[in-house]
């Protein structure tokens, strides 16, 4: 008797499993936006992000400050994305560059991008069609490369590149570099044809929180063969060290 | 892209309230709490405890609800005015009646989590039914042919991360085959007082923005003293060049979840009772989002009896990680003095803590965290130059397979060398002096539901890019993909392998995932199935649910951000 209750045990431990019945009732096919807005989940949605990675107050004779900044905004694979840098110095702006851009995935770590370019300040404007590549380098090394073609034959090769090295959680030093090529002379807009100037800097931020980090550092920049000619003649120094100070957020 | 629009302020708003860090990870002590009681239940005692509904007819209401952990006042998402959402306990054998009203402004859904049932009883919008609009009541109807310990969560956007999730027990008609004296349930969760949609934004935005461990400049100089200069170089190098970061073992971490036992914080600390001597069944569910829970309880051990519901033979040990939506039944039996139940999250960045006790108000020693542990390149499945070979078996190594999406811009790495061995208690777990649970222990009493063997296989890799936050099967989000059909009646296997640096958990609905060795040999049923950074498992379905049933990893924002297939029975 008590092997016959154990053995209908063993038979129910292994028979506990029962099947489900069918569905009485089913969801109509629907297309994928309409699946989603059901589902309450959306992997196709679309993000911004707003991004002042500098904004700061130069060391330097007459009151002068700069800032970078970017914005995007799009889904995973392809965003619209916006950003300017350039120096406002003795009351006016004495240089500037806004891009427009299409940013799309290519490789894992690779996008490319394509648009136009807009700079302002001394001398006349000038506008540029722009293409390259941005993305993260082996190391977290952020890398942009930029070519842009103008009118009159003018073209012109940007690069830069960044990366954070963690003193702690928070306070982190960021090397920052950028280069500047040329195609042809714009004496103008005080630039000489090949490589016209670098940029390199140190920035030291503390994060506050992420999004937002008052940062100290030194920046120096050099100018090249004629755009350090132009630059002396305008009374500007092609080799200037200045400290800086500013702010970085995001949000 | 109005909702997210909207809370961008909002979120900007939180960022710039400061609060007590202390108080933030530990909670506050009491007064806010709304159940300061527990989910004790002595056997022997008849009635039903507060907090607790008994079957086959319930009703569910489901409101917002005013809450405060950490001092910041929050909404919540409540059953019955209560989060978590009250115990259900139920009968094998039964059929159960759920009506669920939904007073929200928004849709809401219930799925009854390792639940085999009528697929348009599974809770899943879009897939089992439309969801449940505002000012409406569906009413879930089902039998109950299982038994065990289980779980209910909605199913809904972000609701499971604000606070609509709750146990369910289903009592053995045939009586428990592991007897206890007392039970009590121990739900883990991660509170957050952020916005969810702020979270998932700000994930996608930065995505390791939750990650307070990075390594720093003292690492390295630490790991140059311990390994030699150019060993922590090499190993830099190696993570460099990979572009990922052997640190990011929580996507959110404790900077934004206070982790919560039965509703309570570390510092209102939950206490179950017992009598000195007493075996005692704790039912342990996951219910948080995205956090993996390390448990034990410091002087007393712990015997594994059923996981997912589903008895297993007993085994004991001193700890287990339990993944996120897992469920553990263990049994003590502890002596007369206090106890720390202790769970820490994966990462270490915070801890879930109650407290087993003879009399309410005794407290034990909380022990501090564990170090925080480091991925190597032998948790991500990858060959290279210092790999210990001698840990690897050879003989079991299959071919990997990588689908062809998986090459494209939204996968960030492929484990070519995964590990198949299943006796590895994982990251942070490995040789911490304390026995570890481990699947490779786990044993189904009674067997597979099937004794077919699988007839054909299905290989499937967990993808996914850290940095651009895109999570994926075989590099296809949901969006992209078809959805994997299943024939009815057939007994199929299913091969994971983990191609992403992150444990997932993975969970099939509708129909058991049987997990096999190495050998292809049955060993323990699951409805969700953890899978390490770098490894391959595999587990067998019989497709005996006719329907379309959700498939995904059940971390949420993994999910969300398109980890996550339809699958279809005919």
């Amino acid at each position: 008797m008590v092997v016959m209750l154990l053995l209908t045990r063993g038979a129910l431990a292994q028979s506990e499993h029962v099947p489900p019945d069918p569905p009485q009732t089913h969801v109509h096919a629907m297309p994928y936006g309409e699946m989603a807005e059901m589902m309450g989940m959306d992997d196709r949605a679309l993000f911004g992000k707003v991004m002042l990675d500098r904004l700061e107050w130069r060391d330097a004779d007459e009151s002068t400050y700069e800032w970078e900044a970017a914005a995007w905004y799009g889904g995973d694979f392809n965003k619209l994305w916006i950003e300017t840098e350039g120096e406002h110095a003795g009351g006016s702006v004495a240089d500037a560059r806004v891009e427009l851009l299409w940013d799309r995935i290519l490789t894992a770590w690779w996008s490319t991008r394509l648009g136009a370019r807009q700079d302002a300040g001394v001398g006349p404007n000038r506008g540029w069609l722009a293409f390259g590549v941005a993305g993260l380098a082996p190391g977290f090394i952020e890398v942009e490369a930029m070519a842009y073609l103008g009118d009159s034959g003018r073209s012109a090769l940007r690069l830069s590149a960044d990366y954070d090295l963690l003193i702690t959680q928070r306070l982190v030093l960021q090397p920052e570099g950028e280069l500047n090529f040329y195609g042809r002379d714009d004496p103008e807009r005080l630039i000489g044809a090949g490589l016209s100037d670098l940029e390199l800097g140190l920035r030291l931020r503390y994060e506050i929180r992420r999004e937002l980090a008052p940062y100290l550092g030194v920046s120096w920049s050099k100018r090249f063969g004629d755009s350090a000619d132009l630059a002396q003649a305008a009374g500007e120094d092609p080799d200037e060290v200045s400290w800086v100070a500013g702010i970085r957020a995001w949000f | 892209m109005p909702r997210e629009s909207a809370r961008i302020g909002a979120g900007l708003m939180d960022s710039f309230k400061s609060f007590g860090r202390r108080r933030f990870v530990q909670g506050l002590a009491g007064g806010a709490l709304l159940l300061a009681h527990g989910r004790g239940r002595a056997l022997a005692a008849g009635g039903t405890p507060a907090g607790e509904l008994s079957g086959p007819d319930f009703h569910l209401t489901i409101d917002e609800l005013p809450v405060n952990y950490t001092g910041a006042a929050r909404r919540a998402v409540a059953v019955n005015g209560q989060v978590p959402a009250p115990l259900l306990r139920m009968r094998q054998g039964d059929t159960v009646t759920i009506r669920v009203t939904n007073n929200l402004r928004e849709h809401t859904s219930i799925h009854w989590h390792g639940f085999i049932l009528p697929a348009d009883m599974d809770g899943v919008p879009g897939l089992s039914f439309e969801g449940i609009a505002p000012g409406t009541t569906f009413t879930y109807r089902f039998k109950v042919n299982q038994s065990g310990t289980y779980w209910y969560h909605s199913h809904s956007r972000f609701q499971e991360q604000i606070g609509l999730y709750g146990p369910i027990v289903v009592e053995r008609r045939a009586g428990e085959r592991h007897a206890a004296d007392r039970e009590h349930t121990l739900l883990l969760s991660d509170w957050t007082d952020h916005d969810p949609e702020h979270i998932y934004a700000t994930l996608k935005r930065q995505s390791d923005y939750y990650n307070y461990g990075k390594r720093t400049v003292a690492d390295f100089l630490a790991d140059v003293r311990e390994k030699g200069f150019s060993a922590a170089v090499d190993d830099r190098q190696m993570w460099g060049a990979m572009r990922m970061n052997p640190t990011d073992l929580a996507d959110v971490t404790g900077y934004a979840y206070t982790y919560l036992l039965n509703g309570n914080t570390p510092a209102a600390n939950w206490t179950g009772v017992f009598k000195p001597g007493e075996r005692v069944r704790l039912r342990l569910i996951n219910g948080s989002s995205m956090s993996f829970f390390d448990v034990r309880i410091p002087g007393l051990e712990m015997t594994v009896v059923a996981t997912d519901g589903q008895d297993v033979e007993p085994v004991t040990v001193d700890e287990l990680r339990i993944g996120t939506a897992e469920v553990y039944d263990v049994i003590v039996t502890p002596g007369d003095a206090a106890y720390t139940l202790f769970a820490q999250s994966m990462d270490r960045s915070g801890y879930a803590r109650g407290t087993l006790a003879p009399r309410a108000g005794m407290t034990a020693e909380v022990p501090a965290p564990d170090a925080r542990a480091v991925l190597t390149m032998n948790d991500m499945g990858m060959h290279h130059a210092g790999m210990d070979h001698s840990q690897m078996d050879h003989g079991a190594m299959p071919a990997v397979k990588h689908a062809p999406a998986e090459s494209g811009p939204i996968v960030d790495m492929r484990a070519d060398m995964p590990s198949t061995s299943l006796d590895d208690p994982g990251v942070g777990l490995r040789d911490n002096g304390r026995r570890v649970l481990t699947y490779a222990d786990l044993k189904t009493i009674g067997g597979a539901i099937d004794q077919r063997h699988a007839a054909r296989e299905i290989e499937l890799h967990l993808t996914g890019h850290m940095e651009r936050y895109i999570w994926s099967f075989n590099g296809q989000k949901f969006s992209d993909a078809q959805p994997l059909r299943f024939t009815h009646n057939e007994r199929l296997r299913i091969v994971l392998v983990n191609d992403t640096m992150m444990t997932h958990p993975i969970h099939l609905h509708g129909m058991w995932s049987e997990l096999t060795d190495t050998h292809g040999e049955f060993l323990v049923r699951k409805h969700t199935v953890s899978v390490r950074p770098g490894q391959r498992l595999a587990y067998e379905v019989t497709a005996d649910a006719l329907g379309s049933w959700a498939y995904h990893c059940h971390l949420l924002y993994h999910m969300e951000a398109g980890m996550f297939r339809e699958v279809v029975v005919a």
